[in-house]
């Protein structure tokens, strides 16, 4: 029996010939990453357990993007934590301010990471890098202080679930909507503990922000990963941004897989989720009137540069309705010099757009766009829990950022053939 | 592991980790800060009718969302004595035995009790007994390796113990 591209890269990453679902291992780690919030904590286990030096510094990624542009003084407080020790350890991948960008967005974009390695964040949406053919789980701080001292990770190798895509997509569909509506057919635990391997001829055409958005979701269905082939479209992005060498790991034609899911994708159209799961959803043709106050386009799932063009197209000579709050957020620095030099930010503010920085702010209910009781958004992240992005008696709808702009323009939430 | 008893708070299917500690209280990963905002947007009253000891029993995927460590630690720094699911989402799951909060599995639990029932989770011997009289339920065995980290005291206590082993086996 043969072995899935997970099962592959684990194993190169041990000591074993190879692995086996279930199996316990420790996996040597290419990154370890964490944040502002999650960051401080590891830093503690570190010192607690007596670290005085990280195992690589080059192999450690911290990215204050969470409560940045500091939010309040204990904000301020975390970064300064992480900061002093990003200097003290000289670590190379230290990003906040100016070189500073959503994590999950900046990092593939900078060609920190490549396929084949395996990468562990203190960010459950560490397992976007996915898309890039890497393997890549989110994990909590401790986890993250002891591949800071060890450089390895234990793991249970997961059972992977395959899924077919088919079909060419419908207009105005993209990665964001082919997600979500796995995510509404399998559940929010349809795939807990295991790997989501997208394979089949629809991912042949996926654009890597496509492949990424799709990635970055899978622990919305509850799986320790999502993975991609590497094809011609992964090492054009990989070429771009790195010279390091990579190893690309194709699944043996007889590897095992727990379950095979075919997706016929010509049948999809733009999804929206309703609160409060991402598995909540519905076509957009079902969505009834649900009037919106805020629209916020941009995070680790949707703030590229592809997801703004897609806004942008919908939003050029319109304005967004007077009681819509238009929020852009452009997940890097290099995505909004790219919107800039595109002429995408003169859309945005013709639109009636409040255009922030960097940040993952509104996305977690952080800062930069908190709602109001009763309130309810449109939002082109990737949860829609209670509370997510403020009062608990507020909503958040999940969609793709044309059908963000669309809703925007019209009040309610709304595809762009809505609009006339 | 010594049985814990106590009484019982319930909670429904995917219970998400913004539900156990929302986001807007993650500029502090002080304990007792976070504990004291612990289960908030599930129930905005449970810090003030739980008292230490007692136990929460849910349904399926408890702890789903986000990595945070601040979950598992706003919960046992509120002196929840351990928590009982259906199953956990698996982020949550390491993380509770990676910083040494008692969580077990259990199909049953959650469809025969109500709030307020006084329950008894005996580890060792694998059973759940509601109430003195109460028939045992099973809980799903610990992974002799989870097992190894709680009795280390979590992941850093178990890395600590191989290097001292490492150390002792060393010629030198």
């Amino acid at each position: 029996m043969g072995m899935t591209i997970t099962e592959k890269i684990l194993c190169r990453h041990t000591h074993l010939d190879r692995v086996h679902p279930g199996e316990l291992i420790s996996a040597r780690v290419d990154l370890a990453l964490a944040n502002d919030i999650t960051a401080p904590i590891a830093i503690a286990e570190f010192r607690r357990a007596g670290g005085t030096k990280v195992f690589d510094r080059n192999k450690i990624a911290l990215v204050c993007d969470h409560f940045t542009p500091n939010k309040d003084i204990e904000s301020a407080g975390q970064c300064r934590t992480v900061r002093a020790f990003a200097r003290e350890q000289a670590i190379d991948h230290f990003y906040e301010g100016g070189n500073c960008g959503v994590e999950h967005a900046l990092l593939p974009e900078q060609g920190v990471v490549l396929p084949g390695e395996v990468v562990i964040g203190a960010d459950s949406h560490t397992c976007t890098y996915g898309a890039l053919g890497a393997f890549a789980t989110g994990v909590g701080s401790t986890d993250l202080a002891a591949a800071m001292l060890t450089g390895e990770a234990w793991f249970k190798v997961p059972e992977s679930m395959k899924f077919v895509l088919t079909g060419a997509l419908k207009p105005w569909v993209s990665g964001k909507d082919l997600i979500l509506h796995i995510i509404g057919r399998i559940g929010v635990d349809g795939a807990r503990y295991r790997a989501m391997e997208f394979s089949g001829e629809t991912v042949a055409a996926l654009t890597m922000a496509d492949r990424l958005t799709m990635a970055n979701m899978a622990i919305e269905a509850g799986a320790k990963n999502g993975i991609f082939p590497v094809d011609v479209t992964t090492r054009a992005y990989v070429a771009a941004r790195s010279d390091r060498r990579y190893v690309a790991d194709p699944p043996d034609p007889d590897a095992d897989y727990r379950d095979v899911l075919e997706i016929d994708c010509s049948a999809i159209e733009p999804q929206v989720a309703f609160p409060h799961l991402p598995s909540n959803v519905r076509g957009i043709g079902e969505v009834g009137d649900v009037r919106i106050d805020q629209a916020v386009i941009g995070s680790c799932t949707n703030g590229r540069i592809e997801d703004l063009r897609f806004a942008a197209r919908v939003l050029r000579g319109r304005k967004a309705a007077r009681d819509v709050r238009l929020l852009v957020l452009p997940a890097t620095p290099s995505v909004y010099r790219a919107a800039l030099e595109e002429g995408l930010l003169a859309v945005f503010l013709d639109a009636g757009a409040v255009i922030g920085p960097p940040t993952c702010g509104p996305c977690l209910g952080g800062h930069m766009g908190i709602l109001a009781a009763g309130e309810r958004a449109v939002a082109t992240t990737n949860r829609n829990f209670v509370g997510r992005m403020g009062h608990r008696e507020s909503e958040v709808y999940l969609a793709n950022p044309a059908v963000a702009a669309a809703s925007a323009v019209l009040g309610r939430l709304a595809g762009p053939d809505d609009l006339t | 592991m010594k049985t814990l008893q106590g009484r019982i708070w319930t909670f429904g299917d995917n219970i998400d980790t913004d539900a156990i500690i929302p986001a807007r209280y993650l500029n502090t990963s002080d304990p007792a800060s976070l504990a004291a905002h612990c289960m908030e947007d599930a129930d905005p009253d449970f810090m003030k009718k739980m008292r230490p000891g007692d136990i929460l029993v849910a349904g399926e995927n408890f702890g789903c969302g986000s990595s945070r460590e601040h979950a598992p630690i706003a919960i046992k720094a509120a002196g929840i004595a351990c928590v009982v699911a259906k199953s956990f989402a698996r982020i949550f799951y390491r993380n509770a035995f990676n910083m040494g909060l008692p969580i077990f599995e259990s199909g049953e639990l959650h469809d025969r009790v109500t709030d307020g029932d006084e329950i008894e989770v005996d580890a060792d011997r694998g059973l759940i007994r509601i109430g003195p009289d109460g028939p045992p339920l099973k809980i799903e065995p610990i992974p002799p390796f989870m097992q190894q980290l709680l009795t280390d005291g979590g992941l850093m206590g178990h890395l600590a113990r191989k290097a001292a082993g490492r150390a002792e086996r060393s010629p030198a």
